[in-house]
């Protein structure tokens, strides 16, 4: 549905987006993840054909972002980082007006707005001024603004920023329930809204593509896999020289004892191996009591941070 | 074209709903009426000073009252369109700018002319309506003045002053186009109006370069002064379709430009 190759943009001697390339099928979710100022913004608005890129290509449903601007623009809602809303109106007139300048044929138009009202639960704020809504029920505006045309498309720039942790789980569901009919890429630096909402991940960072992959994947094989954490009651020298014999073993780290001589144990295992087996066999050969062994996924924040810490800091030596 | 209607649609209810219309219109029509009853009774006044020195010394007394008026009036409406027209176009686009709402419109399906086309008809529009309620004052006239004015000055006075209005708001478009602060928007079409302004005071009709034909021909408010005295010139129409094409292609490129500023 969206295709996206070797896009770059540059501003004057800034790099805004660097040789990106993705793909997004039909009825996806994409995440867009990545700090602020990475890049997230101007490759969404490249899509939106707000802004042409400087090379690469775009192309949405086939039609060249670029070349066939307005087709892509019919095809797709657009909800920018602070949504476009004009405070004197009231919900209704406003979407009214978005309906028909997205060329909504004026026997949908109603159905449509009512539609979109209905999906955002915006009803009975329908007669109100924006300018009286709340933040959150502002934010539901842009949204159904980005919906009620129907569009393929839906392009949402940080979409929960700004709202309570309830609206924010009420914009995810809706948001999960709008995939499969239409095809969404979503911005955030939120980790868990990736993992809870999207089917891929595009981490970008300055600019670049860092990785793309499920969340699942991400998480679970891409990097370092799993981890393994231990608490036993043992001589640190000795844990630390029994656990490096384990073959797979990546990094071990062991926390200071504590006050009743326990100790903490981490050890990372190289990917796609369970270690846990090998390591209670040994815990137990030596003597040792094992109080707890069980297996830490990588978290995707610490994935986001090694990949986006391990970029700058390679960008660093680079320069 | 369903798409201009859309914008149209929308800039015309946003007009209502802020007190701004409604005050700059008031204000307007207030200064209108008042110097419409001053220059009625001016010249009524010197129409009669000119009967009397005619009984005195023979004189025909030819002074057509209603003429006079009409031109004392079309003349000076020429000069509060200057300075009101800044008001009408100061939020047109700096306002969007600076609520984002410019990039809802521009990844919508209507190309940057639509846009622009939309918003220029709403701003004339506007104006006209502006303008209308003044018409009230000619029908007075027409039913209680003899001779009865005269229609062709004013249908040209109108014509003109919608031509003048609708170049100033071609021109004070665009230089909202350029800024994302309403005031400055409003400054800047401003001191563009009073360099016009007073190019014609001192340039034209005063006594620096007298008779400076090609500033004649470029000022907006000279190729007006035709229109006052009920002559409607093809160069003038010329020249003013020309002015408000010009400044709409600006402003579409101005338009244009924002997709290529970093934001």
């Amino acid at each position: 549905m969206i295709e996206v190759h070797d896009l770059t943009k540059t501003y004057g001697s800034v790099t805004a987006v660097d040789h990106v390339s993705f793909t997004v099928n039909k009825g996806e979710i994409l995440g867009f993840l990545g700090p602020n100022g990475a890049g997230k913004t101007t490759t969404m608005r490249i899509l939106t054909g707000f802004m042409p890129a400087t090379s690469g290509t775009a192309r949405v449903a086939g039609f060249d972002v670029f070349n066939d601007s307005i087709e892509v623009r019919r095809r797709i809602g657009y909800l920018p980082e602070n949504p476009p809303l004009y405070p004197e109106m009231t919900v209704e007139s406003y979407l009214d007006f978005v309906a028909r300048i997205k060329n909504v044929p004026a026997d949908k138009r109603s159905g449509r707005i009512t539609d979109a009202l209905q999906k955002t639960s915006l009803m009975d704020k329908r007669t109100e001024l924006i300018k009286r809504l709340s933040r959150g029920y502002k934010q539901r505006v842009g949204l159904a603004q980005a919906l009620v045309h129907d569009p393929d498309v839906i392009i949402l720039d940080e979409p929960t920023v700004g709202l309570d942790p309830k609206q924010i789980i009420e914009v995810r569901h809706l948001i999960k329930g709008l995939a499969g009919s239409h095809t969404i890429i979503l911005s955030t630096h939120i980790l868990p809204e990736v993992s809870m909402t999207c089917d891929r991940v595009v981490i970008i960072n300055k600019g670049k593509v860092a990785a793309v992959d499920t969340p699942q994947n991400l998480t679970t094989q891409l990097k370092g896999g799993q981890k393994i954490r231990l608490e036993v009651k043992a001589p640190e020298k000795s844990l630390q020289e029994a656990l490096a014999q384990i073959p797979g073993a990546g990094k071990i780290q062991i926390e200071s004892p504590r006050q009743d001589g326990h100790l903490l144990a981490t050890v990372e295992a190289v990917p796609g191996q369970d270690l846990r087996s090998q390591i209670a066999t040994k815990v137990v050969e030596r003597g040792w009591q094992l109080y707890e062994l069980r297996g830490v996924s990588l978290s995707l924040e610490e994935i986001f941070l090694e990949l986006t810490t391990d970029d700058a800091a390679h960008a660093q030596s680079t320069n | 074209m369903r798409s201009i209607y859309a914008i149209y649609r929308k800039e015309m209810s946003n007009y209502f709903v802020s007190p701004i219309a409604y005050v700059v219109i008031a204000v307007f029509l207030v200064l209108c009426a008042a110097f419409f009853n001053y220059f009625l009774t001016a010249i009524i006044q010197e129409s009669f000073q000119m009967e009397m020195q005619g009984m005195r010394f023979g004189a025909p007394a030819d002074f057509d009252v209603p003429t006079q008026v009409l031109r004392a009036f079309f003349g000076l409406l020429s000069t509060l369109i200057l300075f009101f027209t800044p008001m009408l176009t100061m939020s047109v686009y700096a306002e969007e700018r600076r609520r984002g709402t410019m990039e809802l419109l521009m990844t919508s399906p209507v190309t940057d002319l639509q846009i622009v086309l939309g918003k220029f008809f709403a701003s004339l529009s506007l104006f006209l309506l502006m303008v209308l309620p003044t018409a009230s004052y000619m029908v007075f006239m027409y039913l209680r003045s003899e001779p009865r004015p005269p229609w062709a000055l004013l249908l040209a006075g109108y014509g003109g002053v919608a031509l003048l209005g609708g170049s100033l708001l071609a021109l004070g478009s665009f230089m909202s186009s350029l800024t994302e602060s309403q005031l400055i928007a409003a400054v800047l079409a401003f001191s563009a109006d009073l360099v016009i302004w007073v190019i014609n005071i001192f340039f034209i009709r005063g006594s620096l370069g007298q008779g400076n034909t090609v500033l004649q021909y470029l000022s907006v408010i000279h190729q007006y002064e035709d229109f006052t005295r009920g002559i409607v010139d093809t160069s003038a129409l010329i020249y003013y379709f020309s002015f408000i094409v010009l400044f709409i292609f600006l402003t579409v490129r101005s338009v244009d430009s924002m997709r290529w500023r970093r934001a």
